[in-house]
């Protein structure tokens, strides 16, 4: 670009001012006030906020990649505007523009550079993946990218949960057209609302008992699908109290958009008191629960009718857990 | 054929197929079942009387089952899960369940939610959960999520009567459970859907397929009104 603008100056308007040099100067100026302008009052309120580990990670790769779009669409900007001005025709002008030749000092400049900076996205992008244990997003059954403290086998995560050393597990369960959360570390009760304890690890077994599901915590950050007998985790750290939404992200049938609720972050101490309570609430379900399946990271209705069933379900020849689990040949329509 | 008859020809077919759009739109599209309006009782409470049943004969879907809604002025049943009632008013519920057991995909859904008292009263009995995974006590379910409501409805129990049931609907005679309960309807006006979440739709994937994503048969509309 440089060598492009530093042609020889012409006879007639006299000696051409650098103008590569002066475009680099108005544009350095602009990205760097739009940089820090962008960085220090637009980037700590982007989405999706900073409750959680993974959602303070995504706004800070969001903000970093804004850091470095700004520059280029200003220069875009920059040189359109200069272009404009400076080399706009005038009457009488017919003269021809410099010619241009190849500069390997630029080329190689350019590679370098753009090189570096793939290479350095790239460093860095696998950085925020792992860092923070898959920044959010479901990882299987088996994640690559544990949070501190995960608990993995069944057993594990039944065990009693002790809080600052272990993540506590929360089991997500979508069903047509609800969230249900259970608790298996804490008596494995089952409850509508998401609560949570601040500055913990969180670990979502994400799962689904009928059609496929997207379990969709915003402010958490947290995205995970929710697959009919698969167990899909994802992490997070919970940074402070808050409100956060739970929204299903995929199409789920006919009340899909009514498929949301709030969940909450709150002190550890509020934390425990909500769960005392919620295990009152719902033992006598929990009671159900917990003879047919202790806890399952996924509900296979085939396995669960061998243990439940009394005598008059066994003669209708009913499953304790009714409908279905794709069996071959669904999807059949009468 | 003359410049008159083929612009009066295309002029007659236009029409003709602005009139067959118009009576599909009107006809099909824009036609849906009939709002009940809840009856008024003293001292801002209504009454709302349902029934579901193992099928719907009265519809091309006889196969699918179905809740009813008794309209409180006639006292027949017509086929429909859209109904009405006063913001903040207390609805009285009273639901004929005839439909046999089916169990629960999640037996979260056998606790009683959302009424006054967290009951209901099935055929007298006085009750806070039903296990449906392993008695015969749950045929489906009466649900509003966004108020939290969620009521299993009892079913027939024993094998002699899930293998009597109702066969015509709407039902008026066979074996049934009864269940009575009140809920507190929200004090803002709005469409509050309602639906089963029990897997009843047989024939369809995992049983929540059909039925159970059609208004009118296991899903619905609260509407409150100002």
């Amino acid at each position: 670009m440089a060598a492009e603008t530093q042609a020889p100056a012409t006879g007639a308007a006299g000696r051409e001012p650098n103008h590569g040099l002066r475009m680099a100067v108005i544009w350095l100026i602009l990205a760097v006030a739009a940089d820090l302008v962008y960085w220090f009052v637009l980037g700590p309120n982007v989405p999706p906020g900073h409750l959680g580990s993974a959602a303070q990670g995504q706004q800070f790769d969001i903000n970093v990649m804004s850091v470095m779009c700004i520059p280029v669409v200003l220069f875009v900007l920059v040189y359109f505007g200069y272009a404009l001005i400076t080399w706009r025709h005038r009457a009488g002008d017919d003269e021809d523009g410099p010619a241009l030749h190849g500069n390997a000092r630029v080329q190689v400049t350019w590679i370098t550079l753009t090189s570096v900076i793939v290479l350095g996205l790239f460093a860095f992008g696998t950085y925020e993946l792992i860092a923070p244990a898959g920044s959010g997003s479901g990882e299987g059954a088996a994640p690559i990218w544990n949070a501190p403290g995960a608990r993995l086998t069944v057993a594990q995560q039944t065990a009693p949960w002790v809080p600052g050393k272990q993540a506590l597990v929360v089991q997500v369960i979508g069903q047509q057209w609800k969230w249900t959360f259970r608790y298996p570390q804490l008596g494995g009760f089952e409850t509508p609302n998401l609560v949570l304890p601040a500055d913990e690890w969180i670990q979502f077994n994400v799962t689904s008992l009928d059609v496929i599901h997207s379990f969709w915590a915003y402010q958490l950050g947290v995205k995970a699908d929710a697959n009919p007998g698969v167990d899909n985790v994802a992490y997070t750290k919970t940074q402070r109290p808050g409100r956060f939404t739970v929204r299903c992200a995929e199409l789920c049938g006919l009340w899909h958009g009514a498929m949301f609720n709030y969940g909450k972050v709150v002190p550890m101490s509020q934390f425990q008191a909500w769960a005392s309570a919620t295990k009152a609430q719902f033992a006598s379900v929990t009671a159900i629960l917990n003879r047919c399946v202790p806890y399952a990271t996924t509900y296979d209705p085939t396995v669960i009718k061998q243990k439940c069933s009394g005598p008059v379900m066994v003669k209708l020849g009913l499953t304790s857990a009714g409908g279905g689990f794709y069996p071959p040949q669904d999807p059949s329509q009468p | 054929m003359s410049l008159p008859v083929r612009v009066g020809t295309l002029l007659v077919a236009f029409l003709a197929v602005v009139g067959v759009a118009i009576f599909v739109v009107i006809h099909w599209l824009l036609a849906g079942p009939q709002v009940i309006t809840a009856t008024s009782a003293p001292g801002n409470h209504v009454n709302l009387v349902l029934q579901e049943d193992p099928q719907t004969t009265v519809t091309d879907r006889p196969d699918w089952v179905s809740y009813f809604i008794q309209d409180p002025t006639t006292k027949q049943w017509v086929h429909t899960t859209l109904f009405k009632v006063p913001a903040g008013a207390t609805v009285n519920v009273t639901i004929y369940g005839y439909d046999g057991c089916t169990p629960p995909r999640n037996p979260f859904f056998g606790q009683v939610t959302g009424t006054i008292g967290n009951v209901e009263y099935v055929d007298g009995k006085r009750l806070s959960t039903l296990d449906g995974w392993y008695s015969c006590t749950i045929g489906h379910t009466f649900s509003i999520p966004s108020v939290g409501l969620n009521v299993p409805m009892g079913s027939p129990t024993t094998v002699a009567a899930n293998n009597a049931l109702c066969t015509s609907s709407p039902c008026t005679s066979g074996p049934h459970a009864t269940m009575k309960f009140s809920f507190k309807a929200p004090t803002t006006p709005g469409n509050y859907m309602w639906q089963c979440r029990i897997p009843c739709g047989g024939g369809f994937i995992d049983g929540f397929g059909g039925p159970m994503q059609t208004i009118g048969y296991m899903t619905g509309n609260m509407e409150v009104a100002s």
